[in-house]
């Protein structure tokens, strides 16, 4: 399955692709505005959210939560808020 | 040791000398006394007595039991046990070991509440929708309640499949000595072995070793027609394999099932059959028969389904009166075995009396 | 090492995914509320039953012994394994036609016997599955299949039924409320009691579609907004209407099920 992710210092952002259904929850609940719906077609026919935005994500869970299709996630740095 | 007790009572005392340690019941006549006794003895050998809300809730309280590793049971007569057709389909479906007593009054509807009937026969074999295989069995006295809820709990563990006792108004309700017995055998459900396993893989005996929910194995379990993982999957292969192995489970195997009495078989060129409380009536005009010199004997099925090979019995047979309460049921399959089959149904209400049976046997 | 599995992985079924659910239902996001709940609990004790019903398929998505079985009846088959085996938690989840038109009567008497199970409805308004016909939570005037000239019946108030009948714990989130539902969905398993929540979720393709939106997202934005938090409300003022009161509703003391078999035994 195509995964994709993108990191910044605070941390990883993955989406498997295959599992998204294009509800567009993640895209509109994301605080920050960092992303957008991509150009990439899945093969069921949706389009995937991007990341445009890389360093403006704040790794904050909320288009974690939101998904229905456990497709999108992030994953915090483990050194941030030790070394901070 | 001996009690003087009705067969409802029998029916509770050996659900409980199986190792029965669930009931869910509603209560219903002639049923009641069953859940009644439950009520008391449960408790008593650590085990739980539930009255729900119905009869849907009942078997489902059941079938979920049965999942958390427990032998359970609920007793109803026709009203309710026609409420719990779905979910008798599910538990064949699943295969969910459970044990249903019905303990027949006349029908249809309301019917009459306090008399006997024996119309649910058909119903227990294929009340629910669907293909499935049930076993049902026809105990005619109050020993029999005894002895064959135990064989019934038995045979539901060994073939992961509900069992149904048919009972009826009178065997529920006639008091007699009957023999608690000191030693019953016990069965039990075969084990996995390891957490890898495919949860409705079956064996060679094509039955799937059951795991229970606690155990850590974190199966699932569906109504929907599934692969051997447990698995819902929308095909006719998977819908073949599977409703294939639910029936042949039972039907290839009827041989360690089937059970009847067989009566002055032996000379006789006269058959009757008959199970259930109908059968003292027909064994007592057999009887009768024979002194006025006709060589009458009597089939009487402890199982009636599976349908037992009772051909050889009776294809020989100059004559075959089937005699039942109801309007032939179990008649529509016998009289395959010989071309000379008569019924005397009824619909219920008060047994055949043995001059009536008689009158009919010297006519035939 | 970057964990690269969705961090709710281990609780799913991963071989079924992608789940059955249309783009856009809020089933999945409810999901993933429970399962984050469960995160942490002794899973090989935790057994999840549902009943028919695009909510009824959850069952076969959480990695726990997972039972799905007749429409209505999952509450009674989830207090025969409770009471069969009190070590288990118990969850039942469905949706509102499942767990409160044809098992209405199950949920009412498990309700008053403050049995320990853990009872969770979807509340989308409709019988998705077969197609958007009218449920007993639709709202009056609303279209659906079997209401082309728009409801003509009262919905019900599933929260306030719930505590009418005997609940201990009864809690209202929608599926916008993430974090709340989350931490409800805990407090609810956790529960040692008949804890109910009513999760107000949305079914676009049979009730959105044929009432005016035009998305889950549309939806989803619109029942955020309609949402007022009033924990323990007078329950008489919770209807669902143009406001959607959600919340802690009720959690009281009362002795169990279980606990009061041992009282008496
Ligand atoms: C006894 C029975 N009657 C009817 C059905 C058909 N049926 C399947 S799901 C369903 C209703 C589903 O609605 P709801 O419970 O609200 O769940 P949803 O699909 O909206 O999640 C019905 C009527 C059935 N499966 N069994
Ligand atoms: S983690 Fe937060 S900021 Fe980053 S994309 Fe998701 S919702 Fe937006
Ligand atoms: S919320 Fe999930 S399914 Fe919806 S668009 Fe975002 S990644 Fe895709
Ligand atoms: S029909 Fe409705 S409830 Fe069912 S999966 Fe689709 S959106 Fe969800």
């Amino acid at each position: 399955m195509s995964m994709k992710s993108w990191q910044n210092q605070r941390g990883f952002l993955f989406l498997k692709e295959e599992r998204c259904k294009g509800c567009g929850f993640c895209i509109d609940l994301c605080p920050k505005k960092v992303l957008r719906q991509s150009e990439v077609m899945n093969a069921k026919g949706y389009h995937p959210p991007e990341l445009y935005d890389v360093e403006g994500c704040i790794m904050c869970d909320i288009c974690t939560e939101i998904c229905p299709d456990f497709a999108i996630y992030r994953y915090r740095s483990k050194e941030r808020g030790k070394n901070a | 040791m001996l009690e003087f007790i009705n067969g409802d009572v029998a029916c509770a005392e050996g659900a409980i000398a199986a190792g029965c340690r669930f009931f869910g019941g509603y209560p219903i006549t002639p049923s009641t006394e069953i859940a009644e006794r439950m009520a008391l003895r449960l408790p008593q050998v650590g085990g739980a007595f539930m009255q729900m809300e119905d009869e849907l809730a009942s078997i489902m309280c059941v079938l979920g039991a049965s999942w958390a590793g427990k032998k359970a049971m609920t007793a109803t007569s026709g009203p309710g046990f026609s409420l719990m057709q779905e979910s008798i389909g599910l538990a064949a479906m699943t295969e969910t070991p459970c044990v249903i007593v019905d303990v027949q009054r006349a029908g249809p509807s309301t019917g009459l509440p306090t008399l006997v009937a024996q119309g649910d026969v058909m119903q227990s074999r294929f009340g629910s929708h669907g293909d499935y295989r049930t076993i049902v069995l026809a105990p005619a006295n109050a020993q029999e309640m005894y002895d064959l809820t135990i064989r019934a709990f038995n045979l539901s563990e060994r073939f992961r499949t509900p069992v149904i006792v048919l009972s009826d108004e009178v065997c529920g309700h006639i008091t007699s000595g009957v023999d608690l017995r000191e030693k019953v055998d016990i069965e039990n459900r075969k084990k996995p072995g390891s957490s890898e396993c495919l949860p409705f893989k079956a064996d060679e005996d094509l039955i799937p070793p059951m795991a229970v929910a606690g155990e850590g194995y974190r199966f699932h379990v569906t109504g929907l027609t599934h692969n051997e993982k447990g698995y819902p999957v929308t095909s006719a292969e998977v819908q073949q394999a599977l409703v294939t192995r639910l029936v042949d489970k039972v039907e290839k195997r009827k041989g360690e099932i089937v059970d009847a009495e067989f009566f002055m078989l032996d000379d006789a060129d006269m058959c009757v059959i008959a199970y259930g409380s109908e059968a003292g009536s027909a064994k007592k005009a057999v009887k009768m028969a024979r002194e006025k010199g006709i060589k009458a004997g009597l089939l009487r099925p402890k199982v009636l389904w599976p349908l037992g090979n009772f051909e050889d019995y009776v294809k020989d047979m100059k004559k075959v009166l089937v005699v039942e309460l109801n309007s032939g049921q179990f008649y529509s399959d016998a009289k395959c075995w010989n071309r000379n089959t008569k019924l005397l149904g009824g619909y219920g209400g008060e047994l055949h009396r043995p001059d009536d049976i008689l009158k009919v046997m010297e006519v035939f | 090492m970057v964990p690269q599995e969705h961090p709710l992985e281990q609780l799913l079924r991963s071989d079924r995914m992608p789940h059955i659910w249309c783009p856009g239902c809020g089933l999945g996001t409810d999901l993933g509320c429970y399962l984050r709940a469960l995160s942490g609990m002794d899973l090989d004790k935790v057994a999840f039953v549902s009943g028919i019903g695009c909510s009824g398929r959850a069952a076969g998505y959480v990695a726990v012994d997972s039972f799905h079985v007749t429409h209505g009846r999952g509450i009674p088959f989830a207090i025969g394994l409770k009471v069969a085996n009190p070590e288990l938690t118990v969850t039942v989840w469905g949706g509102d036609g499942d767990i409160f038109a044809i098992g209405g009567n199950h949920f009412i008497h498990a309700a008053r016997r403050n049995i320990e199970l853990n009872v969770i409805c979807i509340n989308n308004a409709i019988y998705g599955m077969t197609g958007g016909q009218v449920a007993p939570s639709t709202p009056l005037r609303a279209k659906t299949t079997t209401t082309p000239y728009g409801n003509y019946e009262h919905p019900f108030n599933f929260s306030y039924m719930a505590a009418a009948s005997g609940a201990t714990y009864v809690a209202r989130w929608t599926t916008a409320h993430t974090k709340e539902l989350t931490k409800s969905m805990r407090e609810a398993l956790e529960w040692k009691g008949f804890s109910f929540i009513e999760v107000i979720s949305m079914c676009p393709t049979t009730f959105g579609r044929r009432n005016g939106f035009a998305d889950g997202l549309e939806m989803l934005k619109d029942m955020k907004a309609r949402s007022e938090v009033k924990n323990f409300p007078d329950l008489e003022d919770t209807d669902i209407g143009e406001k959607i009161v959600v919340g802690k509703f009720v959690e009281k003391e009362k002795r169990s099920y279980l606990e009061e078999v041992k009282q008496w035994r």
